[in-house]
């Protein structure tokens, strides 16, 4: 019994440890692929719980990989289970990027001819990376009219570079105590409209 | 040592407002270690944004580790060992990831009660649109001079918007054949856009 303790605390840590080591592209592409290792392969969660989870996941900050990890680590055997888990997505990419960073330094991306020339072709391209969700986040939020502006007015702001004007953080909770707002005062009219 | 706490400051910071993913959280990273602080360069940034393209896992924790290990050697150049850079990566991973490892233990139940309340609805519902926003703003926080004329010559200002056009519509629109439809992976579009810029300006 104890073996079999020991061996599911292994198992979760070697699960997540080899969804970080082989999804590249992050949290959504990484969902498909702890949805087949947990769901499927372990049969750790049910398919309905596993949803559950990862709308929790997703509705909270950080960073989406990591806070699935940390919520099927902390269903199936608690706080102990879902520091394993977690740690089991960071680590790869931790070591990963360490080894490069030792490696590729800053100096030797600029100092070294070949590098630097293959860098300086990569940089717009990564440009192009980011304009592209850019698009498809855009489509998704199905933009209007109404709310157009508000993507505007917040990457106009951030780029600008205005101090305390272009914390990002301050859209953020801008963003959503607006939402909330909004929602309130429909409350608040519903009441009105329902006691007359 | 100050740059140890700084950094896990920031990190703290990025780990708690990162909502909307892992683009969305490039413009908070752009601008706490960037812009504020100058921990690295527009360039370094760009080169680590293309770095965590190509390897596996959360561009969220190859940044920190990244940004980590070489922060306290830009900073003080005592600190530019590997001893010190990993005590640095190691704080950065750290403080990205612990402040929503806790909010997912402790405030699951919160959510899961409330997850079908409209409050919590419409405070989603107000992030989106600035979701968007923060994601443009990393991008056009990085379309700068740094980027696309490191030279300074017009040439290699065309020569860089074309690669980044280009990059676009591969990206964006699948390759239609009659059979299927292409669509090519990122870390493709990195690999022949470096390509490019060796066969450009390394020959």
């Amino acid at each position: 019994m104890a073996t079999k303790e020991k061996n599911i605390y292994w198992q979760l840590f070697a699960s997540f440890f080899k969804i970080g080591a082989f999804t590249f592209g992050g949290g959504w592409a990484m969902i498909s692929i702890i949805e087949s290792e947990i769901v499927d392969k372990h049969h750790w969660i049910e398919k309905d719980d596993f949803l559950d989870l990862l709308a929790i996941a997703q509705s909270l900050p950080g960073i989406l990989a990591v806070n699935i990890a940390t919520a099927v680590g902390d269903k199936l055997r608690g706080t102990r289970g879902s520091m394993l888990a977690a740690a089991g997505t960071i680590l790869p990419s931790f070591l990963i990027i360490l080894c490069i960073a030792i490696f590729l330094t800053p100096d030797m991306i600029k100092n070294n001819r070949v590098i630097s020339s293959i860098f300086m072709g990569i940089r717009p391209a990564v440009v192009a990376l980011i304009i592209a969700p850019v698009i498809t986040s855009a489509k998704a939020a199905k933009l209007n009219w109404k709310t157009v502006w508000i993507p505007c007015i917040t990457a106009l702001m951030i780029s600008l570079d205005l101090g305390y004007a272009s914390n990002p953080i301050l859209y953020i909770v801008l963003g959503g105590l607006g939402g909330f707002s909004i929602w309130a005062l429909s409350q608040r009219k519903l009441k009105k409209t329902k006691g007359h | 040592m100050g740059i140890y706490w700084k950094l896990i400051w920031a990190y703290i910071k990025i780990g708690v407002f990162g909502f909307g993913g892992g683009y969305a959280m490039l413009s908070l990273v752009e601008k706490l270690v960037v812009s504020d602080n100058h921990w690295i360069t527009e360039q370094m940034f760009t080169d680590i944004v293309a770095i965590s393209q190509m390897t596996p896992g959360p561009i969220g924790i190859n940044s920190a580790t990244y940004i980590g290990y070489v922060a306290p050697g830009e900073v003080n150049p005592d600190l530019a060992s590997p001893i010190w850079g990993i005590l640095g990566s190691v704080a950065a991973t750290l403080a990205v990831t612990v402040p929503s490892f806790f909010l997912v233990l402790y405030c699951a139940h919160f959510i899961r009660k409330h997850q079908e309340s409209g409050a919590i609805k419409a405070i989603f519902e107000g992030l989106r649109p600035v979701v968007v926003g923060l994601i443009a703003s990393a991008a056009i926080m990085l379309m700068n001079a740094a980027n696309f004329c490191p030279n300074g010559t017009d040439s290699q200002l065309w020569i860089s918007i074309a690669i980044c056009a280009a990059a676009f519509c591969l990206v964006y629109f699948p390759i239609k054949t009659r059979k299927r439809t292409i669509k090519i992976h990122p870390i493709l579009i990195i690999c022949i856009a470096g390509l490019a810029g060796y066969l450009i300006y390394g020959l």
